[in-house]
């Protein structure tokens, strides 16, 4: 499995703040990767890095297999970003919203027109489509942003906080959703959240970030070994975490 | 870029502001030229018809001021309430972490809004000068000669550079400042502090660089106004109306003052009323355009180191 992601001691600080401190670490094709932490831990900042939209101040990185700082068009252009507040033209339609990025994305209006299509379909607001998006509710709003990115037909999707402020069945939908990205369309996924059990029930591995640093990687059993030690079969990501937050 | 331009002058013919703007600005124009078209009427009448009436259109004020004086004062208004929230508002949506994060340079982001508002300046000032044309040919009844359009359209061209200049600063304002309301002021304040204080700022300049204090003295009366006029011309304001009256008034054959005239330059102009050909008048404006676009670059250059360094998040 080749990796789609891979940093060295990637490296973010605003003046003598270290907002991402020394980030190494691996994502690997069609896995679902979840970055975990509390809010200001440099989740974000990780994201805008390795999409080159920030430059980080040291260290280097490659997604897939370009190096964002130097070829920030190659990365956009195949890796599709869910921003934490997403943002849509409140005064055009869904569809009309999703054709504008179908075009900024050079594609020709009739491969849009088709790419828009099943991106609806896929995310179930085919019906609502000609509604305009600010009569949209957040848990649509969010679907939207899903399908925005699958219009781009992505290898690779940053998620930052993909679930926060839905409801429980919002929040279901989006997990399924994320979950049928990777395992029908082999997306691989890297996605950021504070919310552990959503982030357990979904993610192949996680990386736990505290303070831009990242202190732990794995899958939940191995971080579970690691700290709880007592080979329980039940066990949250929640205690797993607070360990690693109490030790720093 | 292409799609960003389409989109966004959209947006700007489907938006309500627009639409005030160009009812406000068309109402104004006609009203004046109506005026203005029925005093030129009345003066002209049983005398002979002097060169070039049609442009006298733009230049003769009526009631308070000529149409040319009238663009010089409102034109920067379309251009700012055109710019003043282009990235900013972006931005407070979330949409330009959006935009930034597409396959695209991120300077087609500010060149699209640019030219989408270049392209809705030229469509509203071109069918404003046809429409102040079309209602000048009714009230005066005169047929603008060829010289007369060629005057008009290098006009138009001036005009249109010197709305987008207002257009370049109001996006620069709406990249450096985060909030809508602190661009848009900042954006009015230059505006009115380059329409109407700027003499005063230039001659405050001029009196504390070349004092007179003998208003005998003709060089000192000469070195003050040349210091004033020349701290004016920072003014884009002062830039294009100088500009226009040249090409508008043929009979202008300088833009400068009455007092730095040399005897025979004032000589002249009482004596040979003849106007200037159209290619010397626009030897002589070539300078002002060159210095507004020379602008416009300036606040481009600005917009584009300011924005490329901007980090972009969401929130």
């Amino acid at each position: 499995m080749a990796a789609v992601i891979k940093t060295e001691g990637l490296s973010k600080h605003y003046g003598s703040q270290k907002a991402v401190d020394n980030l190494t670490f691996e994502v690997n094709e069609g896995e679902i990767f979840g970055f975990l932490g509390p809010n200001g831990a440099g989740k974000t900042t990780s994201l805008l890095m390795l999409l080159g939209l920030t430059e980080p101040t040291g260290g280097k990185a490659q997604v897939l297999g370009f190096d964002p700082v130097r070829e920030p068009l190659k990365v956009k252009k195949k890796v599709g970003y869910l921003p934490e507040h997403v943002g849509f033209y409140d005064d055009l339609t869904a569809r009309e919203n999703l054709q504008y990025v179908a075009g900024l994305n050079g594609l020709s209006p009739k491969e849009a027109a088709t790419r828009v299509e099943a991106a609806l379909i896929k995310v179930g607001l085919f019906e609502e489509s000609n509604k305009l998006a600010g009569a949209y509710s957040r848990g649509m709003r969010q679907r939207l942003g899903i399908a925005e990115l699958l219009v781009k037909e992505p290898k690779l999707v940053f998620l930052d906080e993909p679930t926060l402020g839905l409801d429980p069945d919002g929040i279901n939908k989006m997990l399924e959703l994320i979950v049928s990205l990777s395992k029908e369309q082999g997306i691989s996924v890297l996605l950021s959240s504070h919310l552990l059990h959503q982030v357990q029930r979904i993610c192949n591995r996680v990386g736990i970030m505290i303070q831009g640093r990242l202190v732990a990687t794995g899958t939940i059993g191995d971080l579970a070994k690691q700290k709880l030690g007592d080979g329980r079969d039940q066990f949250t990501l929640e205690e797993i975490y607070m360990r690693y937050f109490q030790e720093t | 870029m292409f799609t960003i331009f389409r989109k966004e002058l959209a947006d700007h013919f489907s938006s309500t502001r627009f639409l005030i703007l160009f009812c406000l600005i068309t109402m104004v124009a006609l009203v004046t030229t109506y005026m203005v078209g029925a005093s030129l009427k009345q003066e002209l009448e049983g005398i002979a018809k002097p060169k070039y009436v049609f442009l006298m259109l733009f230049t003769t004020s009526a009631q308070f001021f000529s149409l040319a004086q009238f663009i010089a004062f409102f034109g920067p208004l379309i251009g700012l309430v055109m710019g003043f929230d282009a990235v900013n508002r972006e931005r407070n949506t979330g949409t330009l972490s959006k935009l930034v994060s597409q396959p695209i340079f991120r300077d087609a982001v500010i060149n699209g809004k640019f030219l989408a508002g270049v392209a809705t300046i030229t469509t509203m000032l071109i069918s404003m000068i046809l429409m102040i044309s079309g209602l000048g040919l009714l009230t005066v009844g005169v047929v603008p000669g060829l010289e007369e359009l060629g005057r008009l359209f290098i006009y138009l061209v001036v005009s249109i550079a010197y709305v987008s200049f207002w257009l370049g600063l109001s996006i620069l304002f709406s990249i450096l400042f985060r909030s809508i309301a602190t661009s848009a002021l900042a954006a009015v304040a230059l505006w009115i502090f380059f329409s109407f204080f700027i003499a005063f700022g230039a001659n405050l300049l001029a009196n504390t660089v070349a004092p007179v204090d003998n208003q005998q003295n003709l060089e000192q009366v000469m070195r003050h106004s040349k210091v004033a006029g020349g701290a004016s011309l920072v003014s884009p304001v002062v830039l294009y109306s100088q500009a226009t009256s040249t090409i508008l008034d043929p009979f202008r054959k300088t833009t400068k003052d009455l007092v730095l005239m040399g005897q025979m330059e004032k000589l002249s102009m009482s004596r040979f009323q003849n106007p200037l050909p159209l290619d010397q008048s626009i030897l002589v404006v070539v300078p002002y355009i060159t210095s507004l676009l020379a602008l416009t670059m300036i606040c481009f250059g600005v917009s584009y180191l300011a924005f490329m360094r901007q980090e972009i998040r969401s929130a």
